[in-house]
């Protein structure tokens, strides 16, 4: 099994009234709850944060994309990425990853992606995304194209990655007379490209055609829906004509350890709390605007996200529903092998800080995970997936 | 209350539903963003009048949704050929909120097959300063009692329950409205550019009260099509058809048969 930190950079300095009074920490939160200063502090803390990763040993580092919100402060990831570029030498990066449909100009992306890999050496691992929903609020871009546009800005980055140029581009939402990258990516054919989801069958199904085979992420969702999309994703490989393995399916989960089971549920409680209940808090209409999903696939998510949507998002419930891992290091490990050999993923992405937890529980919590959750795992040897990543 | 006859005529290669009733000169009523899935007491009104013609656009209701649908101009082209394909002439075109921008575009493009315009509350230009409201954050529940400046009505309207397939409708012609409507906000840079060419007699109708499109762009509307009237309805939301049918029927009689 594979092990990358995952940073959200959240405005943990926030005013946890503000979301509840404006009912979203997305959109129309007004900025004047965000203070530069403070904002300084965070991005450094942040980033050190990341770095110490590199010498605790995780394959990766990763950073995303999203606007307008205190649960993510990292609208540009790219500016992120490249610092850690520079101050990092073992480690994968990962952007997981630039909204696609956002762009008016993909290429972009694909310059900005071929530079980090050029500086890594082909550290760099490239993610793309539609974005949630409240992005298409943010940028005004218009829902019922997120899909056209996803694909099309993708084929469009993966041609430019890999077709000698100067060549056309001839799409619907996109047009260009020269495509021809400066810089190329470092690695051939391309970076490993990722798809963080959260569980849409369209997606799904594309990730896993044998064309691509793209790595599949699940993001933030009970370990039941967990369960179903990664047999989904490795049924649609099979009836493609080829055999996913675990290193195709990573899980992207918040955690917590601490020296004892009790400690570690005192000391993340107010703090996972305030991530479901605050941070991730937005009004239905903003996450899911018409046409960002098929009907078939809101059903879908909408089942899978009931728990996080609405009703209990206590400590307990997160922890129950498996949203939220927290606990010893002994319960923690055992959790993630007994959900990894049920499950059968092959990576693993934590985010060991969330929301406001101060740095020196972030510390801790990091130094606990490396040693005790991800070194005992890996000298146990107990999964398939173990001897694929070392 | 009459019944309409409904019907399917495949027009643009789009398969498209239509409720027609009434005899007289035609009357061809372009829906709003929530379509037109029912025959309502208004237009068995003017179909005493009138030959009310109302279709569901392509991409609402029971209609399909076709490949080339983008924007509101491709309804308007879409709507050239739906009259010619039907054979109308002289038509009093009426069009509501979201119809009441096809109804523009349709007019600057070729006015030929029409009498008269009716725009009721429409959308399609901007106002400066005085942004339309953000429908698409809006609950359902909100939506409602945001649309009817009545409470009675708002109320009466959120106690009848939808069915499945109406919840099913109600889902499609929301998303067909995001494709048409989302960015810019309800606007055509377009149309505003060429809205001036329309010479037809107009009527703009609006709701003193409406919450989704105040009433100061009727005075835009008014300003750029040079053979226009206004009438302002009070107490009136953003439906002026479903709020006060009575004065809505009775403005529409007026207008068409004014020389």
């Amino acid at each position: 099994m594979q092990f990358y930190l995952f940073h959200l950079m959240p405005y943990a300095d926030l005013d946890l009234s503000a979301p509840d009074k404006y009912d979203s920490a997305w959109v129309t939160l007004p900025n004047t709850y965000y203070d530069p200063k403070k904002g300084h502090q965070l991005y450094n803390r942040y980033l050190d944060e990341l770095e110490m990763g590199d010498a605790l040993g995780f394959d990766g580092l990763c950073v995303n994309e999203h606007h307008s919100n205190a649960y993510g402060m990292m609208p540009q990831p790219g500016v992120l990425a490249g610092s850690l570029a520079r101050r990092t030498k073992n480690v994968k990066i990962a952007v997981l990853g630039r909204a696609l449909p956002l762009l008016n100009n993909p290429i972009t992306v694909a310059e900005e992606f071929a530079i980090l890999d050029n500086i890594t050496g082909g550290r760099f691992i490239a993610g793309f995304v539609r974005g949630i929903g409240a992005e298409y609020f943010s940028w005004n871009v218009n829902p019922a194209f997120s899909h056209e546009r996803f694909h099309e800005a993708h084929d469009l980055i993966v041609q430019a990655w890999t077709r000698p140029g100067p060549f056309a581009f001839e799409g619907k939402h996109y047009n260009f007379n020269y495509v021809n990258l400066w810089p190329r990516p470092y690695q051939t054919p391309h970076p490993p490209i990722w798809i963080p989801s959260q569980g849409s069958t369209e997606t799904i199904e594309w990730a896993s055609h044998p064309d691509r085979r793209y790595t599949y992420l699940q993001t933030f969702s009970p370990i039941a829906a967990l369960a179903k999309y990664m047999a989904q994703y490795r049924d649609s490989a099979e009836k493609q004509g080829w055999q996913a393995s675990p290193e195709n399916l990573g899980w992207a989960v918040p955690c917590y350890v601490a020296e004892t089971d009790e400690i570690a549920m005192r000391e993340a409680r107010p703090h996972a709390e305030a991530f479901y209940q605050k941070f991730l808090r937005m009004p239905t209409e903003m996450l899911l605007p018409p046409g960002y999903l098929s009907l078939k696939s809101m059903q879908g998510v909408m089942r899978a996200k009931a728990q996080m949507q609405s009703g209990d998002k206590s400590l307990e419930a997160v922890m129950k529903s498996g949203m939220f891992l927290c606990g010893s290091a002994k319960t923690v490990r055992e959790q993630i092998i007994r959900y990894q050999q049920e499950i059968g993923f092959g990576k693993i992405l934590t985010m060991l800080q969330f929301a406001t937890l101060p740095h020196d529980l972030a510390v801790k919590n990091m130094e606990i995970f490396a040693r005790d959750v991800m070194g005992e795992i890996r000298k146990m040897n107990v999964s398939p997936a173990l001897a694929a990543a070392k | 209350m009459s019944e309409p006859k409904t019907y399917f005529e495949t027009v643009e290669g789009c398969k498209t539903c239509i409720m027609r009733e009434g005899t007289g000169v035609p009357l061809l009523f372009l829906h709003g963003a929530n379509g037109a899935g029912r025959w309502l007491p208004f237009m068995a009104d003017l179909a005493k009048s009138f030959d009310v013609i109302v279709p569901e656009h392509p991409g609402f209701g029971r209609s399909d949704t076709p490949d080339w649908l983008d924007n509101v101009g491709d309804l308007a082209n879409f709507y050239l050929s739906f009259m010619k394909q039907l054979g109308l002439e002289k038509v009093t075109l009426v069009g509501t909120s979201m119809g009441g921008w096809i109804a523009s575009e349709i007019a600057v493009r070729n006015p030929s097959r029409i009498e008269k315009l009716v725009l009721v509350a429409p959308a399609g230009l901007r106002v400066k300063g005085v942004p339309v409201s953000d429908l698409f954050l809006w609950t359902a529940e909100q939506t409602t009692r945001n649309l009817f400046h009545s409470k009675e009505l708002a109320e009466r309207m959120l106690a009848m329950p939808l069915s499945d397939a109406e919840v099913d409708i109600a889902v499609k012609n929301r998303v067909t409205t995001a494709r048409l409507a989302w960015s810019p906000r309800l606007y055509s840079a377009d149309l505003e550019k060429w809205i001036h060419r329309i010479d037809l007699p107009t009527l703009i109708l609006w709701g003193r009260q409406d919450a989704l499109i105040p009433a100061v762009y009727a005075d835009r509307f008014h300003e750029l099509i040079r053979n226009s009237k206004v009438e302002m309805l009070d107490n009136c939301g953003h439906l002026p058809h479903a709020e006060k049918s009575a004065e809505f029927v009775a403005a529409i009689r007026q207008f068409a048969g004014e020389a």
